[in-house]
Order: structure tokens, then C-alpha cells, then sequence
């Protein structure tokens, strides 16, 4: 049995309370939320009596579905894409020398040090030129839309992803690839069989991280959404104006379950797989496995 | 690696083969960033110096610094240091919020620890903007608040519209963002450490300032700088639950693309803002660095 | 396992500020680039030829970016069924966003711009001339709406709907017999009597305006002087000033969360009629007077539909649609031939006749320049 050196006696009970505390305020909103998504009245605030209809009217409401539709179009695409260029980025900053290395690393943490609203100007300004200059030169006129949210989402995640391979992979021992080359393994296979598995939990939990962002995103959308091109956020930022109903609720709702699933799922997924790579890689696990 | 006798310039063409190998790993971000990170933040920096037409519309021509001028107007600067003070706040509340709650999580068992790192981050999965609003019932005059005063006897409390509620809802939406990075530095202390410490006698508390926390500085750093950058641009937030009765840095800033059609100031606040936290994140860095 | 954004190597971003040299030599590179780009570029395209659109011709699905809630959901089906296309709706909460947004290359080929907007974007040219073999129930507007000073004709725009913009008040706490006035908004002495405040628009021209028309000046007067008068009103008046909101104002009236609520007509009216206690709210135009304004459909020039466009304009400007419309979100109706044709609620059309006449009553016009003023004065008078 592992022993830590922890806090012992009342400052235990008192840092377990103040747990209690803090999870109290994360989750009060939230159970507010819930509950009046069962409410039967129009009005968010005045409870009447429990009710399923939200959620019914939510499948029948074409611009929700539209809007989630959106959503989930956006946020997929632009985390896959965001977390093999951000994984690939963290391993090009991390393990490799070049020239221009220093320079590519501070670009690489603008996106997250700089603000929503900064961000959302640069696009839409950058946009606004860029189709200019297309239709001048090729006739083509593009619009803003679908393609340009995903665009501008990959922008701002390939950071976030970065940041957390990067933090995963100076975890790891470099030792374990020389191994790997040692045995005369090609580089792929290197990559392939041990620095791929071992950096998988930072890389499940950059996309996770780009994922929520992308999902929850609404200054940026806002300024480079197009035509019909409207995500849930932007929705509900825009309901907020028409007077809010629990249907937002029962859409939130519907979203909390659908991403409770999502990670309990990829949890599953990766305690098997990384739990076959934990031996004898992490110095907790063997001093575990030794007491 | 094995056979030839390894020459210096074998091995400087092995190096610049590496080095070449790691650049092209990393190109196809890097080409992205710039295309879609560096040029447009360039194109901004571009419209500051560009002018207004009289019907808002931006001209690029008659460059000038006036919007930059204008950067030190007073009421633009009454702006800025509110919103920055109002971001250091909220750093400063998350942090002491949210320490004692990643060093509770951090000392528990390994099964344990994840589950209540994932309910940590649960309500977070639920849309933003919804939560905001669940918070100014929660905050309005028969929101909950106001109900426990009632049966205690007082009147009924409106939280909403005040500084506090603001601080409320940025102190909620930034909550992980400060216990995760705080939680990764402190499960991955060195608890021997600290065990020396104390067969050296010190008390816990001593333990805790001396090791500990020094200890869990990139964490803090970390956690602080996600913080505080998004709160110094926040606007949503502040105007859902403050009523929008103060201009911070990040309303401000819209009302120059929308309300005021004057981009060319716009952008120039932008970049000014920008450049502040880099300096601020910069300056924060290198305090981290120190104390490793 | 679970993400841990811990920034390590802190010392990279040193090493940065080293490597200044290169960085800027890189910007310098940017700037130069980008100002290439700035140069060829000139945003906008142009969209379909517009010009020999017929009656009842479509000619692709409709892009439709309106105001959120002032379209009857009823009526965009009606016609997609009618006419066998798709309407997509977008909405917008201000001029300036769908400006901006037809700006940045979005495509939208039915959009309902403001008075000072039109005029803003006919100058810019960014608006299709009517044609009015394709809209002939530009007939149905009453004569009134064909001379106003943003777009006589008109030529480039349709009336759509047209309101004030007032207070909500609420007599269980003001008492029967106030005086409609600013002052129910800007006297601090009388807003902190009333249990939760008042909510004031937090819009700058329509704001600074009202203060504007309380101190007995125009809602466009851009003397200086007066501006600053109208923003050390509104400072002084903020300890009564519970929110500046321009979009819950109508809930927060009638959630009673506030007395006394600044707000649009029809907005105003619809939360009344659908609250619990109807009687207890009201919604008056103060005596100083206040902003009338109208709404108007028009086609931008990078539409790609504007046949579908025109059709749906002539569509909405049916008698009857025209009566549904306003039926619906009890604005003003610009149709004639609806209100003769006695189609529209009568309560709403006596609310609205006397609106066109009444003296007080200004639209908002563009003021150029001192947008800025207008936008920075509120600020100031926040801080």
C-alpha cells in the first residue's frame, strides 16, 4: 500500500471540506440547469411543474438541430485536425534542434496567451482581405462559413494541443527510444511502438481540451461565421436575445450527457491501452508494485 | 552505427539531417500558425495605422498613429487598469480557491484522483453562456441566494448586477483552468521531499512553505497565466451578470468593430493589449524560472 | 491522464526574446506581405446580376438575416412550400454586426437594415436597386414610407416594419399617475426609490439619445457640449441604473427584476401581453420625446439569390402577410393596404398611427464622425 506524506488530522478534514465547498459552487448552476429543463413554464426562473416537453420540442426544433449539427461538424473536424498538427508540433519543439526552433515555439503560445476578441478581429480582418484579394485575382468569390469556423478552431487549438503533448512528452525518458534504436528499430517503428503509446494519454487529453474549446467557443465563431453556418454557442447567444426557455436547458442537458459519454468512453479506451505501457515506465507504478 | 569509423563530418551531417528531420515534423503547423495566426495578427497590426471613413468604414490610406494616440487618452486607460485589475483578482481568488482544492485531490489514491478530477471538469462540458445564465438566477433577487437570506430572516439580497457577481462568474469559468495545471505540478512532486523536511523537524506548515509550494511554482505560473489572460479580455461574463454598467477592456474593443465601426482603433487596442501580456506572460515566466 | 497544461520549459520564451532579432526580421517580411495583400484586395464581390429579376422568379434557396424574433415562423414556411425553396435564417443583434458580417464575405441575400444603416450602405454602394417589375407590391406601402430622407424613392430599400423605442414601466410600483418621462430612467432621485432600479438600453446612440431628448436637444445633434451634458446625465443617474441591457429589458420588466425598463415597442408589448399580470405594466413614450424608427428589407450586392430575394420582399409585402407580419410581432406596418383592408389587430394600428406625425419623434441618422463620440461618451459615463 502506497503511503503518501500528506496532511494528517484537521487540516485534512478542513482541506476535505473546503473540497466539498468548491465542488458545491462547480456543480450548483448546473443542477439549477437540470432542473429546469423539466420545467413546464416559458420562463427560466419560475418553476411550475415538471414537464418533458423541452426536450421534445428540442428534436423538433430545426434550428437546434441545425445549430448542434453545426456544432458537432466544427469541433470534430477541427480537433482531429488541431491534434495530429499540434501532436506533430509538440515532438518537432520538443525533441528536435533547428534553426528558427526558438522563434516557432514563441509562435506557438500566442494563440494562447492572446485574448478571444483579439483573436476574433484578426481572423475576420485577414477574411475580409484574403477573399478580396482571391476574387480580385481569380474571380473565385469564397465565402465565410462552415469552413472558415473550422479553420479559425484549428488556429487557436493547435496550441492548447501542443502544450499539453509537450508537457506529456518532458515526462517521458528519452532513454526508452535510444532503446528502441538501439534494438534496431526504424524510426517509425520507434514512433509506432513506444513514443506513440506512451505519449497517448497527453494527446487524448490535448484533443480533449481542443474539443471542449472548439464546442464551446462563441467570440471567435461569431465574427468568421457565415450563412446558415450558426454553431450552438452562437445560438444560444443569440436565443439569449429572444428571451431564454428551457429548451436551451434540455439542449445543454443533452450536450453534459453526450460529453460524459464521449469521455468515459476514451477513458475506458485508454486505461487499456496505456495501462499495458505503465509497467516500467513510470517510477510511481514500480515504486508502487515494489511496497 | 556500426561499421564506419565516425567521422566529425559524419556526424555534423547526421546532426543536420536530425535537425532537418525535426523542422519538417513540425512544418505543417508551423505553416498553419502562419498562415492563419501570424498574417492576420500582422494585418491587424497593419489596420491600426489605417484611417476611418466618415461612414465607418476602414480606409487604407492617410496612415497615421492616431489610434495610437488615442491609446493613452485617459478614459482608455481607466479602462485597461479596471480590467486588469479585475483579472488579477480573479487570478488571485481562483488561485487561493483553487490550491488547497488540487493538493486535496493530488493526495489521494490514483482511482480517486481521476474521478474527482473528472467531476471537476464535468460542468464544464455544458454550454458557457447557459451556465452564466443559470448563475444570474442564481444570483437575481429570488434566485437562491436571496431565498436563504429571506428564511434566515433578512430581506431579500440581489447579487446580481455587482462587482461580486462578476467576480463570481469569472472565478467560476476559470476554475479548472487554474486547478489542472496546479494539480499536474503537485501529484508530480518529489514526496520524499517533503518527508526529509520533516524528519528535519519542520512542522507541516513549514514543510508545506518551504518545499511544497516552491515545489509547485511552474504550476502556479501556469495556472495563473491561463487565468489571468482570458479574465483580462473577458466580456460576456461581465455583461450577463454585471449588467454591463462598467466598460472593461474586452467590451470595449467590440463596440470598436460593431457600435463605433472604427477599426482601425480597434486594432490598435487589440495589439496593444496583446503586447501587454506578452510582456506580462514574458515577465511571469522568467519569475517561474528562478525559483526552480 | 486527465489534461495537465503545465507550461515547461519557461525558459524557451527567454530564449525568445534572445532570438528578438530574428523575429523581427521575420515581422518585417509579414508587414511587407501584408501590405501587398492590403493593396490588392478590396473585400466585397460582387454577387448575381440582380437587374432582370421577373415576378415570382426564384433563382436558388433564400440566405435570410434578420432581427431575431420579428418574422413569423409561419410565414417562411408558407412561402418555402409556395415557392419550393429553402430559407435559411440567420439573425443579427445590432446594424453594425451584420455590416460587419456582410463585410467579412458572408452571403446573405435578404437582409433588414435600419434607417441610418441604409443610408450607410447605399453611399457604400452595397445594396441592389428594387426592381420593381419583381416587387410591384411596393405599392402597397403607404406614401409616407416613400420619402424618407435615408433613401427617397426608395429606391433601394422596402419598409418592413417600423416602432419606437419607449419605456416599460411598471404602475404596481411607479403608481398610477407618473409622468411619462426620461426622468423615470435619468433621476436618480426618483430610480432609487423603485425596489431593483431601472434597465436602460445599452446601445450608444439610443442611450446618449434619450439623455439627449431629455435635455430638450436633437438624438442627433453632434455639438460636443451637449454630448457631454448627456453623459454626466446618464454618470449621475447610474446609482438608480441597475443594468444597461439590450436584450432581457422586456424579461427583466416583467420578471419584475426592475421598475422601469428602456426598451422597443413591440418587444415591450408582446412580453406585456404574455405576462401573468398584464395590468400591472405599461408602455409609454415620454413627453420629451424619443427614437422612431424604421426597418427595412433590402438586397445586398453580393447576394446570390436576389430573385428569390425580390420574391420574398413582394412575398412579405402582400396585404395579408404584410397584416400576419405584424399581427405577429406587433411592430408598425408600413402596408397600407393591409390596415385599409382592416387585416391587422386594431389596438396596433391605434398604437402606431400617430407615431409617423408626432413632432418628438426623431429617427436616428448617421453622424459620420461622432459615432466615435457617441460610443465613447456612453463609455465614459460607465466609468
Amino acid at each position: 500500500m502506497k503511503e503518501r506524506t500528506g496532511p494528517q488530522g484537521i487540516v485534512e478534514r478542513l482541506l476535505a471540506a473546503n473540497a466539498i465547498v468548491v465542488y458545491v459552487f462547480l456543480y450548483a448552476p448546473i443542477v439549477l440547469l437540470v432542473i429546469f429543463s423539466f420545467n413546464d413554464n416559458n420562463n427560466v426562473s419560475i418553476w411550475t411543474e415538471p414537464s418533458l416537453r423541452w426536450y421534445g420540442e428540442m428534436f423538433r426544433n430545426d434550428e437546434v438541430m441545425g445549430a448542434l449539427r453545426n456544432s458537432l461538424v466544427v469541433a470534430l473536424v477541427a480537433t482531429a485536425v488541431s491534434t495530429v498538427l499540434g501532436t506533430a508540433l509538440a515532438i518537432s519543439l520538443e525533441r528536435y534542434r533547428y534553426r528558427g526552433r526558438g522563434t516557432l515555439d514563441g509562435l506557438a503560445y500566442l494563440p494562447i496567451i492572446i485574448p478571444d476578441v483579439t483573436m476574433a478581429v484578426m481572423l475576420l480582418i485577414f477574411f475580409f482581405q484574403a477573399f478580396g484579394i482571391l476574387d480580385s485575382l481569380t474571380g473565385i468569390r469564397l465565402t465565410t462559413g462552415l469552413h472558415t469556423i473550422i479553420l479559425a478552431h484549428i488556429a487557436f487549438n493547435i496550441s492548447f494541443v501542443a502544450v499539453v503533448v509537450r508537457a506529456r512528452i518532458a515526462q517521458f525518458d528519452e532513454a526508452l527510444e535510444e532503446a528502441a534504436a538501439d534494438l534496431y528499430a526504424t524510426r517509425w517503428q520507434t514512433f509506432r511502438k513506444v513514443t506513440l503509446p506512451l505519449i497517448a494519454p497527453g494527446v487524448a487529453g490535448g484533443a480533449l481540451l481542443a474539443l471542449t474549446l472548439s464546442l464551446d467557443d462563441v467570440v471567435v465563431t461569431q465574427f468568421v461565421s457565415g450563412a446558415g453556418s450558426t454553431t450552438l454557442p452562437v445560438y444560444v447567444f443569440g436565443l439569449v436575445r429572444r428571451g431564454v426557455t428551457p429548451l436551451i436547458n434540455a439542449v445543454s442537458v443533452v450536450m453534459l450527457l453526450a460529453s460524459m459519454v464521449l469521455v468515459g468512453v476514451s477513458l475506458g479506451l485508454q486505461r487499456s491501452a496505456a495501462g499495458r505501457q505503465k509497467v516500467l515506465t513510470e517510477p510511481s507504478v514500480v515504486y508502487e508494485r515494489a511496497t | 552505427m556500426t561499421g564506419a569509423p565516425v567521422t566529425p563530418e559524419l556526424e555534423k551531417g547526421a546532426e543536420r539531417a536530425e535537425s532537418r528531420r525535426g523542422f519538417l515534423i513540425g512544418s505543417p503547423a508551423s505553416a498553419y500558425l502562419v498562415l492563419f495566426f501570424a498574417i492576420p495578427l500582422v494585418l491587424v497590426f497593419v489596420y491600426s495605422f489605417a484611417s476611418r471613413s466618415s461612414t465607418g468604414l476602414t480606409v487604407l490610406e492617410d496612415w497615421n498613429l492616431d489610434s495610437y494616440r488615442r491609446l493613452l487618452d485617459p478614459l482608455v486607460v481607466e479602462i485597461f487598469v479596471r480590467s486588469f485589475v479585475l483579472a488579477l483578482i480573479t487570478t488571485a481568488v481562483c488561485l487561493l480557491a483553487s490550491y488547497p482544492f488540487a493538493y486535496y485531490i493530488a493526495t489521494r489514491g490514483p482511482g480517486l484522483r481521476n474521478v474527482l478530477l473528472i467531476l471537476v471538469m464535468i460542468p464544464f462540458w455544458s454550454n458557457f453562456l447557459v451556465r452564466t445564465y443559470a448563475w444570474r438566477v442564481l444570483l437575481g433577487s429570488d434566485g437562491v441566494i436571496s431565498q436563504i437570506s429571506q428564511a434566515l430572516g433578512g430581506e431579500s439580497i440581489r447579487v446580481l448586477f455587482t462587482p461580486p457577481a462578476v467576480l463570481i462568474g469569472l472565478v467560476y469559468g476559470y476554475l479548472p483552468f487554474m486547478v489542472l495545471p496546479l494539480y499536474a505540478a503537485i501529484e508530480r512532486l518529489d514526496w520524499s521531499l517533503v518527508e526529509a523536511a520533516r524528519d528535519l523537524y519542520a512542522d507541516g506548515w513549514t514543510a508545506f512553505r518551504k518545499v511544497t509550494l516552491p515545489l509547485s511554482m511552474p504550476g502556479i505560473v501556469a495556472g495563473s497565466i491561463l487565468v489571468f489572460i482570458p479574465s483580462l479580455g473577458a466580456y460576456v461574463t461581465p455583461a450577463i451578470l454585471g449588467g454591463a454598467r462598467t466598460v472593461l477592456m474586452g467590451d470595449y474593443i467590440v463596440s470598436q468593430f460593431l457600435a463605433a465601426r472604427n477599426w482601425p482603433f480597434g486594432s490598435a487596442l487589440s495589439f496593444a493589449v496583446m503586447f501587454v501580456m506578452l510582456i506580462a506572460a514574458m515577465l511571469y515566466f522568467r519569475a517561474g524560472a528562478r525559483t526552480l | 491522464m486527465c489534461p495537465a497544461p503545465v507550461i515547461r520549459h519557461p525558459l524557451s520564451l527567454w530564449e525568445e526574446m534572445e532570438i528578438m532579432n530574428r523575429a523581427q526580421k521575420m515581422v518585417v517580411v509579414l508587414a511587407a506581405l501584408s501590405l501587398v495583400i492590403t493593396a490588392c484586395g478590396d473585400g466585397g464581390g460582387s454577387g448575381a446580376d440582380a437587374s432582370s429579376c421577373e415576378l415570382d422568379q426564384v433563382d436558388g434557396d433564400l440566405n435570410f438575416y434578420n432581427w431575431s424574433e420579428y418574422i413569423d415562423p409561419e410565414l417562411i414556411s408558407a412561402f418555402e412550400e409556395e415557392y419550393e425553396v429553402d430559407v435559411v435564417e440567420d439573425f443579427y443583434e445590432s446594424n453594425e454586426a451584420m455590416l460587419a458580417q456582410l463585410q467579412s464575405g458572408a452571403v446573405y441575400d435578404l437582409i433588414v437594415p435600419s434607417d441610418y444603416m441604409v443610408g450607410i450602405m447605399i453611399e457604400e454602394g452595397l445594396l441592389h436597386e428594387i426592381s420593381d417589375e419583381a416587387v410591384p407590391n411596393l405599392a402597397n406601402l403607404d406614401p409616407k414610407f416613400n420619402e424618407l430622407p435615408y433613401d427617397p424613392g426608395p429606391e433601394y430599400s422596402a419598409a418592413y416594419q417600423f416602432g419606437t423605442t419607449g419605456l416599460g414601466v411598471n404602475v404596481a410600483v411607479v403608481g398610477e399617475d407618473y409622468t411619462p418621462s426620461w426622468a423615470l430612467l435619468f433621476d436618480p432621485e426618483l430610480t432609487t426609490t423603485f425596489p431593483g432600479g431601472v434597465s436602460v438600453l445599452n446601445d450608444p446612440r439610443e442611450t446618449m439619445g434619450a439623455a439627449l431628448k431629455y435635455l430638450g436637444h436633437s438624438l442627433n445633434d453632434t455639438d460636443l457640449e451637449h454630448l457631454a451634458e448627456a453623459r454626466d446625465l446618464i454618470a449621475a443617474a447610474k446609482d438608480g441604473i441597475a443594468t444597461f441591457d439590450s436584450d432581457q429589458y422586456d424579461e427583466a420588466l416583467v420578471n419584475q427584476e426592475v421598475a422601469v425598463s428602456h426598451g422597443y415597442s413591440g418587444n415591450m408589448i408582446v412580453a406585456i401581453g404574455e405576462a401573468e399580470n398584464p395590468d400591472d405594466f405599461q408602455y409609454v413614450l415620454p413627453e420629451e420625446g424619443a427614437t422612431f424608427w424604421i426597418d427595412n428589407m433590402a438586397v445586398p450586392t453580393s447576394a446570390e439569390s436576389p430573385c428569390t430575394a425580390f420574391t420574398f420582399m413582394n412575398y412579405l409585402l402582400d396585404a395579408d402577410n404584410g397584416a400576419t407580419l405584424t399581427n405577429w410581432n406587433y411592430y408598425g406596418s408600413p402596408n397600407k393596404a393591409s390596415i385599409d383592408a382592416g387585416l391587422i389587430e386594431q389596438e396596433v394600428v391605434d398604437f402606431y398611427a400617430d407615431t409617423f406625425t408626432a413632432e418628438d419623434l426623431e429617427i436616428i441618422e448617421d453622424t459620420g464622425d461622432y459615432e466615435i463620440n457617441f460610443t465613447d461618451y456612453l463609455a465614459e459615463a460607465k466609468s
